[in-house]
């Protein structure tokens, strides 16, 4: 009996090592860093109040309701902005074109990157190099500059910052995947797909594709929070969102030519853009030890 | 080694090409006419045959490929045109008049963020988990994390409005760098103190180190001339990429501090739709980046051979 039950215990150890799964382990081994997670919970709430915010805005985000800066009241705890809307609904507001741009541009941009590097490590050649001189003239182009120099073009608003900030932050990720896969090209399960006769479309796709998505993650969710400042800096210059339109940057705009008199207009949206970009930060932190435990910093 | 640096310079060479090529491309995208704008957009009464020829003075009526080699072998012969809004001012004028501004500021914040991030990064590799290292990674977390305009603007409120130790706008003392150079270089002190911290770390734990160690060499010594040393060499790289956010950095901090440098030269110009200035900045900033990153790769070449051979 004894012998049978060690076995039954034996048995369900060996089926749950067999659940336990790389990426199980992964959310195991970020799940016990709190830092990591208190920046996930951060950005689930911030996610809700973006997705919630017409509930949660006490007022319209647009609507001028008192005279200029007015201070902070019970029913409106932010006070009021440059030109009397309720600063509270503004800065709740505001979540939405940050996330939105922040998760949309990384995503465009990895998508980029991982083809664009996928092509030049797997092809080599003059793909690789072509591709490499379009990667090393993207990162010598002032960032901000180039930014600012599309919107113009494009002329300012969601979409365009969307657009132009995931058209030239790839390069990035485009470097780092072209590098992976190079050294993945040496190994011997490529060689193998290659010599049974596999399509390269197949193989980029099937096998180099998800052994790459381990540091993509990684890249992905630690580019947000500098994306998010992007996004920021744009429209605090006047070439992101457009006016009348909630953004944290544009309401630090607002503010910044009432610093003396209002000083609370342009202090709220920054707190709100230094919160949210120290959580996708700190998540990104978290993933990447979780997912590369070689890697860890620490 | 010299196949290395000729196989470089060609590369610079090719990126600059692309980027002088794509700018020019832009700018010719942009919305708006510039002699429309300059004009007043109607408000000064003139004929068409008065417009073609300002057009054909600039070149404007020419077909674009000209307008591009023109224009590139201006520049080659250091020659930026002349400003279209700001008439019969050169470009280079402008430039070198807002070039000063940006210099000073930038050099002062990079060498304000290394000075403190080399050795904080260090001694906090060297005490990992000390109470040092959790206030550092703490400070670099939040530096990383803090929009740079916004810092800027706090600064503005707290010690120029409130306290009143430095003035909130413009250059015309030396208090007037204080605060740009501190928002400047706070960021760079964050990235620089985080790699630099896992540099230490990382060469701490390699054998040569553990060698020296066992040979008996003091602490002092082990860690100064054998790791920082060693360490030293990704700081270098990550410095050198750097450069080419510098610039995003300084047209924020210009902008909110009103201060009279290239980035707000920049930004001006761009409003402005004058193009001669605005492609001009850019492709010599972009040269600058290139140029910095040469340098920064060759001084790797030199001192670790490894990647002499590797290409």
């Amino acid at each position: 009996m004894a012998v049978a039950q060690l076995d039954q215990k034996q048995l369900s150890l060996v089926k749950e090592t067999e659940r336990r799964s790389e990426w199980l382990q992964a959310w195991r081994r970020f799940r016990s860093n709190k830092l990591a997670v208190a920046g996930l919970i951060f950005i689930v709430l911030i996610c809700l109040m973006a997705i919630f915010a017409p509930l949660l805005a006490p007022f319209d985000p647009t609507e001028i309701i008192a005279k200029r800066g007015a201070p902070a009241t019970s029913e409106h705890p932010l006070g009021f902005d440059d030109i009397g809307r309720d600063l509270l609904s503004r800065v709740i507001y505001g979540a939405r074109p940050a996330l939105i741009v922040g998760l949309v541009s990384t995503f465009v941009s990895v998508v980029i990157g991982v083809l664009v590097g996928a092509a030049a490590g797997y092809f080599g050649g003059w793909v690789d190099a072509v591709l490499s001189r379009l990667i090393d003239t993207l990162m010598a182009f002032p960032l901000l500059a180039l930014l600012l120099l599309l919107a113009s073009v494009l002329g300012p608003s969601l979409w365009t910052t969307v657009i132009v900030i995931g058209a030239t932050t790839w390069a990035r990720f485009a470097r780092v995947v072209r590098a992976d896969v190079l050294s993945l090209k040496q190994t011997d399960f490529i060689t193998a797909s290659r010599a049974v006769g596999v399509r390269n479309g197949r193989i980029i796709w099937r096998h180099i594709v998800p052994n790459i998505l381990g540091p993509v993650i990684v890249l992905a969710s630690l580019g947000v929070g500098g994306i998010i400042i992007l996004e920021a800096a744009l429209s605090f210059l006047g070439l992101g969102l457009q006016r009348p339109t909630p953004s944290w940057g544009l309401i630090l705009a607002d503010g910044r030519a009432w610093l003396r008199q209002h000083p609370h207009i342009a202090t709220y949206p920054g707190i709100m853009i230094f919160l949210t970009v120290l959580a996708f930060n700190l998540f990104g932190d978290g993933v990447r030890d979780a997912l590369d435990p070689r890697q860890r910093a620490d | 080694m010299l196949n290395y640096i000729i196989s470089r310079l060609l590369q610079g060479a090719l990126v600059i090409f692309l980027i002088s090529l794509a700018t020019f491309v832009i700018m010719r995208m942009l919305p708006g006419d510039p002699v429309m704008l300059l004009l007043g957009e109607g408000e000064i009464q003139i004929t068409q045959e008065q417009i073609d020829a300002i057009r054909a003075k600039w070149g404007l009526d020419r077909p674009y490929y000209e307008q591009y080699l023109v224009w590139a072998g201006n520049m080659l012969r250091g020659d930026f045109g002349d400003s279209l809004i700001r008439r019969g001012v050169p470009v280079r004028d402008m430039i070198f008049e807002a070039m000063p501004v940006t210099g000073r500021l930038n050099v002062m914040a990079f060498a304000l963020a290394l000075l403190i991030s080399l050795p904080a990064g260090i001694v906090a590799g060297v005490k990992r988990n000390s109470p040092f290292d959790y206030a550092t990674t703490i400070g670099s977390t939040i530096g990383v994390a803090l929009p740079n305009f916004w810092f800027g603007l706090m600064g503005i409120i707290v010690f120029a409005l409130m306290l009143r130790w430095v003035p909130p706008f413009g250059l015309k003392t030396w208090q007037g760098y204080v605060l740009p150079v501190v928002v400047l270089a706070s960021e760079q002190m964050a990235v620089f103190t985080r790699v630099m911290r896992g540099a230490t770390i990382e060469t701490l734990s390699q054998d040569y180190v553990r060698t020296a160690t066992a040979k008996g060499l003091s602490r002092q010594v082990v860690i100064l001339r054998h790791a920082v040393r060693n360490a030293l060499l990704p700081v270098v790289t990550v410095i050198g990429f750097r450069i080419a956010f510098l610039f995003s950095g300084t047209i924020v901090i210009e902008q909110i501090f009103a201060l009279p440098g290239l980035g707000r030269l920049f930004v001006d110009s761009l409003y402005r739709l004058d193009y001669q200035v605005v492609q001009s900045l850019v492709v010599l900033l972009a040269a600058l980046v290139v140029f910095i990153n040469l340098l920064t790769d060759l001084a790797y070449a030199f001192v670790d051979p490894r990647i002499r051979i590797e290409r």
